[in-house]
C-alpha cells in the first residue's frame, strides 16, 4: 500500500524547494481512540489538494492538526512559511462559524484586524472580497439576516481577505443544497485562480474533489490514513457544469468511487459494530 | 382587536369596581382605601408635601442607591464572570465559593452588612451590590462557557490575542446571557433596596412604605407600592431598550 502514496506528479510552483505541507507518519490518538495513523502527504506550494473520505474517518482531525487547533501524537508535520508577511493558514469551517455579533464586513475584516492592519489597508481588501462573493448589498447586515449559502460565502471571503499561504477548507459546502453548492464551487475556483494559494480541502463528495482539485486523495475508514493519490489533470479554468460531461470526469469518478466504496462500507461496519 | 380592548378595559373596570365597593362600605377603607383617595395622596406627596417628605425626594434617594449598588455589583461580576468562563482554573477555584454563598438569602446577611458598613448609605450599596454581584457573575460565567466552541477556534486560527478574544469573542458572545443576568440582578436590587430602606433610614420608597405602616397612613403606603411598581416597569423597559441597542444582531430585533 505505501507504494500508492508516492506524491502526485503535478508540482505547479516550480522553483519552490520545500513542500508547503509535509506529513510523515502523522498520527493522532484521543485517549484510547486512534483517529488517524501513518499519514504521509506532501503538498506543493500552489496546489489544490482534496481529501475524500467516509464520515468519521478523521479527515477533519487531519485538517485541524494542520491548522494548529489540534496537536498530533506521532510522526512529523512541517509547514513551509515562505512569506512571513502573510499568515500561514486560514480555515473555512464546516459549520456556521462567522460571528453572529459582527456585521458581514466586520466578519470579513476579522483576520486583518487581528493582525493590526490599519482601517485604510483593510478597507480595500475587504471591499474586494465582499464584492467577489457578491454580497456588497449586505455588507452591514448581521448573519441572522443571511441565508446558509451567504454565510459560507462570508466565511470564504474572511479566509481569503486574511491572505494566508495555506487555505484549509473543512467541507465548507456540505450543508448547502445542490444548486448553491455548484455556485459556490464556481466562485471558489474563480477566486482561487487569481491567487493560487495552497489549498487543503476536505470533502466527502467525489464530485466536489474532481471539480475543484489538482489532486484527490482517498482516506480510509478510521483510523484514517491515505489510501491512494489520484492526479486530476482536467485543465483550468474549469467550468463546474461542462466539466461533468468530459470523459476524464467519468473515469476519475469511477476510479475514486472504487477506492472509496470499501472504506464507506468499513466505516459503516465500524459504526454498527462499536456502539459509542 | 377585541383582545386588546379587553386587556385595556379590564384594569380600568377593576379600579372602578374597587372604587365602588370601597365607597359603598363593602371594603374596609382602613386597609383598602378608594383609588381616588390614593390618587389624592399621590397628588399631595408629589406637589404639596415639604421637599424632604415628597415623593420625588424619596424616589431620587432610592434610585441613587439602587443604581450605585447595581453598578458596584454588576461591573466586577461581568469582568470576573468572563475570566471564569475563559479560564477553567479560575472557575474551579471560585465555583465552590459561589456554590456555598449564593443560596444564602441576601436579606439574611443585612444585619452583618450593617454591622460592617454602619447604617448609612454604604450598607445599602453593599447589600444591593452583593445581591447583584452573584446573580450577574453566575449568568456571565455560564454565558461565556456556553459560547459555541467554534468561535474560539476561529479566534485561535486567526491569531486573536487574549485581549482580542475577550473583547471580540467572549464578551459579545456572552452578552445575551449577561443581559439576562443584569435583568435578574436589577430585580434583586429593587427587592433589597426596599428591604434595606425599611430597616434603617430616613428616606427612600421603602422608608415611605414603612413609615406609612407606622403612622397608619394607608394611602401613602399604596403610593409607595404603585411607585415602586412603576419604577420596576420603566426600568425594565429601559433595560430592553439598551439591550436592543447593544445587541442589534439578536434574531428577535
Amino acid at each position: 500500500m505505501p507504494a500508492d502514496l508516492a506524491p502526485a506528479s503535478a508540482a505547479p510552483a516550480a522553483g519552490a524547494t520545500a513542500p508547503q505541507i509535509l506529513m510523515e507518519g502523522l498520527g493522532k490518538t484521543f485517549g484510547g481512540f486512534q483517529a488517524i495513523r501513518d499519514v504521509d502527504l506532501r503538498v506543493e506550494r500552489g496546489q489544490f489538494c482534496c481529501i475524500v473520505g467516509p464520515s468519521g474517518c478523521g479527515k477533519t482531525t487531519l485538517l485541524r492538526i494542520v491548522a494548529g487547533l489540534e496537536t498530533h501524537t506521532s510522526g512529523r508535520l512541517a509547514l513551509a512559511h515562505y512569506d512571513k508577511e502573510k499568515p500561514l493558514n486560514s480555515m473555512v469551517f464546516q459549520e456556521q462559524s462567522i460571528f453572529p455579533w459582527m456585521t458581514l464586513e466586520d466578519n470579513v475584516r476579522f483576520g486583518l484586524r487581528m493582525r493590526g492592519r490599519s482601517r485604510a489597508q483593510m478597507a480595500e481588501v475587504v471591499d474586494y472580497y465582499i464584492d467577489k462573493v457578491g454580497l456588497s448589498a449586505f455588507r452591514r447586515s448581521y448573519p441572522h439576516q443571511l441565508s446558509g449559502g451567504m454565510k459560507q460565502r462570508v466565511s470564504i471571503a474572511r479566509a481569503f481577505a486574511n491572505d494566508p499561504e495555506i487555505l484549509l477548507m473543512d467541507e465548507p459546502f456540505a450543508a448547502l443544497d445542490e444548486q448553491n453548492k455548484a455556485l459556490l464551487q464556481e466562485e471558489l475556483l474563480k477566486i482561487w485562480e487569481e491567487s493560487r494559494k495552497t489549498v487543503l480541502f476536505i470533502t466527502h463528495s467525489i464530485d466536489e474533489a474532481i471539480v475543484l482539485s489538482d489532486r484527490a486523495l482517498v482516506m480510509t475508514a478510521a483510523p484514517g490514513t491515505l489510501k491512494c493519490d489520484v492526479p486530476v489533470t482536467i485543465p483550468r479554468p474549469r467550468n463546474v457544469y461542462e466539466l461533468k460531461s468530459a470523459p476524464a470526469y467519468g473515469q476519475l469518478s469511477t476510479q475514486l468511487w472504487r477506492e472509496l466504496r470499501d472504506e464507506v462500507l468499513k466505516a459503516k461496519e465500524n459504526k454498527e459494530g462499536t456502539p459509542s | 382587536m377585541t383582545e386588546r380592548a379587553v386587556s385595556l378595559l379590564a384594569p380600568i373596570a377593576l379600579l372602578l369596581l374597587w372604587e365602588a365597593v370601597s365607597l359603598g362600605g363593602l371594603l374596609d377603607q382602613r386597609f383598602f382605601p378608594a383609588p381616588t383617595s390614593i390618587l389624592n395622596a399621590f397628588y399631595y406627596l408629589l406637589f404639596k408635601a415639604p421637599r424632604d417628605q415628597s415623593l420625588p425626594y424619596h424616589v431620587q434617594i432610592s434610585l441613587g442607591r439602587a443604581i450605585i449598588g447595581f453598578i458596584l455589583g454588576a461591573a466586577p461580576a461581568v469582568l470576573l464572570g468572563v475570566i471564569m468562563g475563559l479560564a477553567p482554573i479560575v472557575r474551579a477555584a471560585i465555583q465552590p465559593l459561589i456554590g456555598a454563598i449564593f443560596p444564602i438569602p441576601k436579606v439574611a446577611i443585612l444585619p452583618l452588612i450593617m454591622l460592617v458598613f454602619g447604617i448609612g448609605e454604604q450598607s445599602k450599596w453593599a447589600i444591593i451590590a452583593i445581591g447583584v454581584f452573584f446573580q450577574v457573575l453566575i449568568s456571565t460565567a455560564a454565558g461565556v462557557a456556553n459560547i459555541d466552541k467554534i468561535y474560539l477556534d476561529v479566534g485561535r486560527n486567526f491569531k486573536a490575542s487574549r485581549l482580542a478574544t475577550f473583547w471580540h469573542i467572549a464578551l459579545p458572545g456572552a452578552l445575551p446571557l449577561i443581559f439576562a443576568g443584569l435583568r435578574l440582578g436589577w430585580g434583586i436590587a429593587l427587592l433589597l433596596l426596599v428591604t434595606a430602606e425599611m430597616v434603617s433610614t430616613d428616606g427612600g420608597i421603602g422608608f415611605l412604605i414603612w413609615k406609612a405602616w407606622q403612622t397608619l397612613a394607608v394611602e401613602d403606603m399604596y403610593v409607595g407600592l404603585v411607585t415602586i411598581a412603576f419604577l420596576g416597569i420603566v426600568s425594565f423597559w429601559l433595560l430592553d431598550a439598551v439591550e436592543a441597542w447593544l445587541l442589534p444582531w439578536k434574531k428577535n430585533t
